[in-house]
């Protein structure tokens, strides 16, 4: 067939015109994203109170301090809110991403003229905004009704700040990249749920961290939700507990080096393995 | 009718744009017949591991015709129609829709192709409307989304959470997003699977109001009566390969198809006979018989006669 001649493309004719910008194209998605959420009424419950009860439980049996002036809350809030961090992202993600393939509807966005990249905009946009109102919950009935202590200086948000942040964009991209494994809508739970489960307990979630076994420690230590409780802890805890941990310190310098490589690999996958239709959907 | 007003519309809007189609009209190239082609197809190929799904499709299809790709289940309707919406990469063959190779689907090409799959993306969560509006964000020339939702009728439920809607209610839905950003080339694959008699022709009207503003429809189906009802021609598409395009009344050369004549013996046993000319062998038996021919039917081959045929059976 003859190139040279080929006149111009036609033209859609838009008489409308107008085209929606980048921000807005993402914002518009990652709005959509948040209404479907909170219209979910278990991921709601799940994602949002999890956390909240769990503090409630420990809090309400665990009632002595660890040293005088610390509570046992003070610890394990830490990993409460990791655990909630992951839970918005890594779970949520893991578990949706596949149902939403599974029903087509990924098919149906590739269908129209959306960037890529908005899709993607829209489910971080919603993992950010779910994360920040889980956490603010979270912290809020841990101060009001089981005496948590906020961080007192700026430094300490600062590293709330980057621990979060970092720590919530290696699980988001973790959790777009397990989504490709599961097959069907179904097996997307049963894929993150025990991977997310076994994490929490070999990570210091539910026990202290340096209480567990050696060999233990250093499994958990191969993944990112070990160095995001540890890096909370450096929010939450007296400089003394530094002392405590498994290298004598915070080692906070190693906590953002991990969670980095964690995103890094964790995009890798993403780029690799993202699937967009079922297997048996080409 | 419907159909004359969307051509002439067409052509006005061809006329109206001069500059870009007048060289082109002078040296009649292919290009310029690629121009006229919505969809054009060559050789397509498409294997499955050692099962060859399709193999060697050749397609034509205008601008502003509505064709129905017919074929039974498997036989590479999904598959050729998924090639063209640029969902899957082909093995062989060249392919161009709307000018443009679909293996690489750009966002431009995209705004002007709708798109109604044959299984449903659900959005739970979300109204009618909210979905809708979503969609026609995506489309730089997108139509109104209160007045496609009125047009596929679902008026009535656009506050209506889409788990909540019937079958057929959802499936309008999906028409409704293939539709939002007024495209010029329609797929709908499948369209009326699993719709009771009536929802089927509240459809079939809308398939034809589309047709009837220009739009360019390439309809799967496996229903006879639906290719019927609506294509300007069809397409039969039978283990991987077209059989036949022809349009509707004129499939397999039903009007030139021999007769078949069947009568009963006096002894009561039912005989037949195909011929050219039925007229004679009427008036024959009428003349051995003398009068009334007992059990007499004349009959010419239905399209299911034609089409089964087709298809090997």
């Amino acid at each position: 067939m003859t190139t040279t001649t080929k006149p111009a493309a036609p033209v859609a004719t838009t008489a409308g015109g107008r085209r929606l910008g980048a921000g807005a194209l993402a914002l518009r998605q990652g709005r959509l994203e948040i209404t479907q959420f909170l219209r979910s009424r278990e991921s709601v419950v799940f994602t949002m109170l999890f956390p909240v009860v769990m503090i409630a439980i420990f809090a309400s049996i665990f009632t002595w301090e660890i040293t005088p002036g610390v509570r046992f809350t003070q610890y394990f809030v830490t990993g409460m809110i990791a655990t909630g961090l992951m839970t918005v992202s890594f779970q949520n993600l893991g578990i949706w991403i596949p149902i939403e393939r599974d029903r087509g509807v990924l098919k149906r966005y590739r269908g129209t003229p959306m960037p890529k990249w908005v899709w993607f905009a829209g489910k971080v946009i919603m993992v950010v905004a779910i994360g920040v109102a889980e956490t603010a919950l979270l912290l809020a009935v841990s101060a009001v009704f089981f005496d948590l202590n906020l961080p007192s200086t700026a430094g300490r948000w600062l590293t709330f700040a980057w621990v979060a942040a970092l720590g919530v964009t290696a699980c988001t991209l973790c959790g777009i990249a397990i989504s490709s494994l599961a097959r069907t809508a179904r097996s997307g739970s049963a894929v993150v749920t025990p991977v997310a489960l076994i994490l929490q307990f070999i990570s210091g979630v539910f026990f202290v961290f340096t209480g567990l076994p050696g060999w233990m420690q250093q499994v958990a230590a191969l993944f990112p939700l070990k160095w995001m409780c540890q890096g909370l802890r450096a929010v939450f805890l007296p400089d003394s507990f530094g002392a405590q941990e498994p290298a004598g310190s915070f080692e906070l310098g190693r906590v953002a080096l991990v969670l980095a490589l964690w995103c890094v690999i964790g995009l890798v996958l993403c780029l690799t393995t993202f699937r967009w239709t079922t297997k048996r959907d080409g | 009718m419907e159909r004359t007003t969307g051509h002439e519309r067409r052509d006005m809007v061809e006329t109206t744009t001069p500059p870009r189609r007048q060289p082109a009209r002078r040296s009649r190239t292919l290009d310029v017949m690629d121009d006229e082609l919505a969809i054009s197809v060559r050789g397509l190929r498409k294997a499955y591991g050692d099962n060859l799904a399709v193999a060697g499709v050749d397609l034509d299809v205008h601008r502003g015709e509505v064709f129905a790709l017919l074929g039974p289940n498997g036989a590479g309707k999904t598959t050729t129609v998924e090639i063209l919406e640029g969902y899957r990469q082909r093995d062989a063959g060249e392919v161009r829709v709307l000018g443009a190779d679909p293996a690489h689907p750009d966002p431009g090409w995209r705004s002007r192709v709708g798109i109604v799959l044959q299984g449903t993306g659900e959005f739970d969560e979300l109204t009618v409307a909210e979905v809708v509006r979503h969609f026609s964000g995506f489309y730089p020339g997108a139509d109104d989304p209160d007045k496609v939702i009125e047009r596929v009728g679902l008026g009535a439920k656009a506050r209506a959470r889409t788990h909540t809607l019937s079958g057929g209610q959802k499936r309008r839905l999906d028409v409704a997003l293939g539709i939002i950003g007024r495209p010029e080339l329609l797929f709908l694959d499948e369209p009326t699977t699993g719709f009771d008699p009536e929802a089927r022709r509240e459809f079939w009207e809308l398939i034809r109001d589309l047709a009837a503003a220009g739009t360019t429809i390439l309809l799967t189906t496996h229903y006879l009566d639906e290719a019927e009802a609506l294509a300007d021609r069809v397409g039969v598409i039978a283990a991987g390969r077209v059989v036949e395009v022809a349009p509707p009344n004129r499939l397999g050369n039903r009007q030139e198809a021999l007769a078949t004549v069947s009568w009963r013996t006096p002894e009561g046993t039912p005989e037949s006979a195909a011929t050219a000319t039925p007229t004679a062998l009427v008036a024959e038996l009428a003349a051995r018989f003398g009068g009334e021919v007992p059990g007499l039917t004349v009959t010419r081959p239905t399209l299911e006669d034609v089409y089964l045929r087709m298809i090997g059976h």
